[in-house]
C-alpha cells in the first residue's frame, strides 16, 4: 500500500489475521452470537460497527490528552452513545427505512466491548489518524468473522442466503431436500454460533500454531 | 500537556462540561428534526394499515408498501371510515389513526377510563375490512401490527413490527413467510367463541392448510416472540369483540 506507511498497513491487516478482534483478542463475543442467524443482519452489523468505531476511536484520540482518568469509561461511554443516538435520530428524519433495519442494532453497538475495548487498548494512547487505521482494521476484522458465521448459519439453519433459497424449498421438498436433507434449526440458536466461532478459532490456531498459548 | 487530568475538581469540572454539551448537542439534534420523524412516522402508520388491507406493492416475496408519495391520498381512497370505538359504542372520527395506542393501553390501567379504540373500515374489491391495531410485548421490546378482518371475524392480512426482536430470529415476524400465513386463519372457534391465534410448534401444518384450527406455524428460535405475538393478539382483538359481534352477519 503505497498510501500508507508500513507500519500503518499493519495496523488494518493485523486484526484480519492474528489480532483478530473476535478469535484472537475475545472481544464483542455477545453480539456475534446474537445477530448471525442470518447474514443480512451481520452484514448491517458489521457496517454499522465499521462507521461507529472509526469515528468513535477518532473522537477519543483527540480527547486523549483532557479525559481524567478516572471518568474516561464513563466518557467513553457517552461518546459512544451519544454518536449512535444521533445517527439514529438522522436517519430517522432523511432515510427512515434505513433506520428501522438499523434501529435493532442500536443498543448492540453501544454496549459491544469492542468499541470499548479499542478506545481503551488503542484511541486513548494513539493519534488521531492511527486510531481511525485502527478502528478501520477491527471493525473489519470483526465484520469478517459476523460474516463468516452468519453465512454457515443461515446456510444450515434456514437452507437461505440473504433470504434466497439457495438449497431448495424445505415445504415443497426440492433441491438437497428432495433427497432427505433437513434444516439444523439448532444453529439458528445462540450456541451453535458459539461452537461454529470455536471452529474458526481452531482452524486459525492450527494454521498458525503461534497464536497457541502456553 | 500541563493540565493535570487527576485532580478532583478538574474530573468535575470536564464531567459536568461533558454533560451541558452532549445533553446540549442531543437536545438539539432530537428538537431540529422532530416535524419530519413525526411524518415519517404518520406515513409508516398509514403505510402499515393499508399493507394489513392488501394495498401494497408486494412481489413473490417481498414486502413492499406504497410509496410515500401516495400513501396519504391511497389511505383517504381505500380507508372510507374510520371509528373511535368505546364498548359497543362507535364514533366516526377521520383522525382516529393518529390515536396512540400505547398511552390509551397506560391510561386504561385506572378502570375509572374508558379506553378509546381505533378502528379502520377499508373498502377494496368491492368487500370490507375491518382493520384492528395490536400491541404487546415480544421478547426485547414492544412488537405491534394491524389485523384486517372482514365481518365473518375471519383475517384477511396483517401487518407485523416490532422494536428490537433478535434479528434472524424474532425480527421474521415482519416477514412475508410468517404473515401470509394469517391470512385465512379464523379468530373464533367452531363454537363461535373467541379463541385469538396461537403461534404454535409442532403443529404437523406448516403449509397451514388448516385454516380453522387457530394455530399458524412459529418461527424456529423465536419462541418468546412467537408466545408474545399470540398474546398480543388475543388480548386486543378481544376488546373489539363487542363491537365486532354486532357486525356478523
Amino acid at each position: 500500500m503505497g498510501l500508507l506507511s508500513k507500519k500503518d498497513a499493519k495496523l488494518i491487516t493485523d486484526p484480519l489475521a492474528d489480532n483478530n478482534p473476535i478469535t484472537i483478542q475475545v472481544l464483542g463475543i455477545c453480539s456475534a452470537l446474537a445477530i448471525t442467524a442470518d447474514l443480512k443482519a451481520s452484514i448491517v452489523m458489521a457496517i454499522a460497527v465499521l462507521f461507529v468505531l472509526a469515528i468513535g476511536n477518532v473522537v477519543i484520540s483527540l480527547l486523549r490528552n483532557i479525559i481524567p482518568s478516572k471518568i474516561r469509561i464513563i466518557v467513553q461511554l457517552i461518546v459512544v452513545a451519544a454518536l449512535v443516538i444521533i445517527v439514529d435520530i438522522i436517519l430517522k428524519a432523511f432515510a427512515y427505512e434505513l433506520s428501522k433495519t438499523l434501529s435493532v442494532f442500536v443498543g448492540l453497538i453501544i454496549t459491544n466491548c469492542i468499541i470499548m475495548g479499542r478506545f481503551e487498548a488503542f484511541a486513548l494512547a494513539n493519534g488521531p489518524w492511527r486510531s481511525f487505521l485502527d478502528g478501520i482494521g477491527n471493525s473489519l476484522g470483526y465484520g469478517v468473522i459476523l460474516v463468516i458465521v452468519g453465512f454457515f448459519r443461515e446456510l444450515l439453519g434456514s437452507g437461505t442466503l440473504l433470504g434466497i433459497k439457495v438449497l431448495g424449498d424445505p415445504i415443497e421438498k426440492t433441491g438437497v431436500y428432495a433427497y432427505g436433507y433437513e434444516n439444523n434449526g439448532f444453529m439458528l440458536l445462540a450456541p451453535m454460533a458459539l461452537i461454529t466461532l470455536g471452529i474458526i478459532i481452531w482452524v486459525q490456531r492450527s494454521r498458525n500454531k503461534a497464536l497457541i498459548e502456553n | 500537556m500541563a493540565i493535570n487530568t487527576d485532580k478532583n475538581s478538574y474530573t468535575v469540572l470536564f464531567a459536568t462540561a461533558m454533560v451541558l454539551i452532549v445533553g446540549a448537542l442531543l437536545a438539539f439534534v432530537s428538537s431540529n428534526f422532530k416535524e419530519q420523524i413525526t411524518e415519517n412516522k404518520r406515513i409508516e402508520k398509514q403505510q402499515n394499515i393499508l399493507y394489513a388491507l392488501g394495498v401494497n406493492e408486494n412481489d413473490e416475496t417481498s414486502v413492499e408498501f406504497v410509496s410515500k408519495s401516495i400513501v396519504g391520498e391511497e389511505f383517504k381512497k381505500y380507508i372510507t371510515k374510520q371509528y373511535v370505538i368505546t364498548g359497543t359504542n362507535a364514533v366516526e372520527n377521520p383522525n382516529a389513526y393518529l390515536i396512540d395506542i400505547k398511552k390509551e393501553e397506560a391510561a386504561a390501567k385506572n378502570p375509572s377510563y374508558e379506553r378509546k379504540l381505533p378502528l379502520f373500515v377499508g373498502e377494496k374489491d368491492n368487500a370490507t375490512f375491518y382493520i384492528i391495531p395490536v400491541r404487546g410485548k415480544g421478547l426485547w421490546d414492544a412488537i405491534w401490527g394491524y389485523v384486517s378482518l372482514d365481518e365473518n371475524l375471519v383475517v384477511q392480512g396483517v401487518f407485523f413490527d416490532h422494536a428490537g426482536e433478535t434479528p434472524g430470529l424474532g425480527s421474521n415476524i415482519k416477514e412475508r413467510f410468517f404473515m401470509d400465513d394469517f391470512k385465512g386463519e379464523h379468530i373464533l372457534d367452531g363454537n363461535n367463541t373467541f379463541k385469538g391465534i396461537e403461534v404454535a410448534k409442532g403443529n404437523a401444518d406448516p403449509k397451514n392448510n388448516d385454516k380453522t384450527d387457530n394455530e399458524v406455524d412459529a418461527i424456529a428460535g423465536a419462541t418468546i416472540t412467537g408466545n408474545g405475538l399470540a398474546a398480543m393478539l388475543k388480548k386486543d382483538l378481544q376488546l373489539y369483540l363487542p363491537y365486532l359481534k354486532t357486525l356478523k352477519k
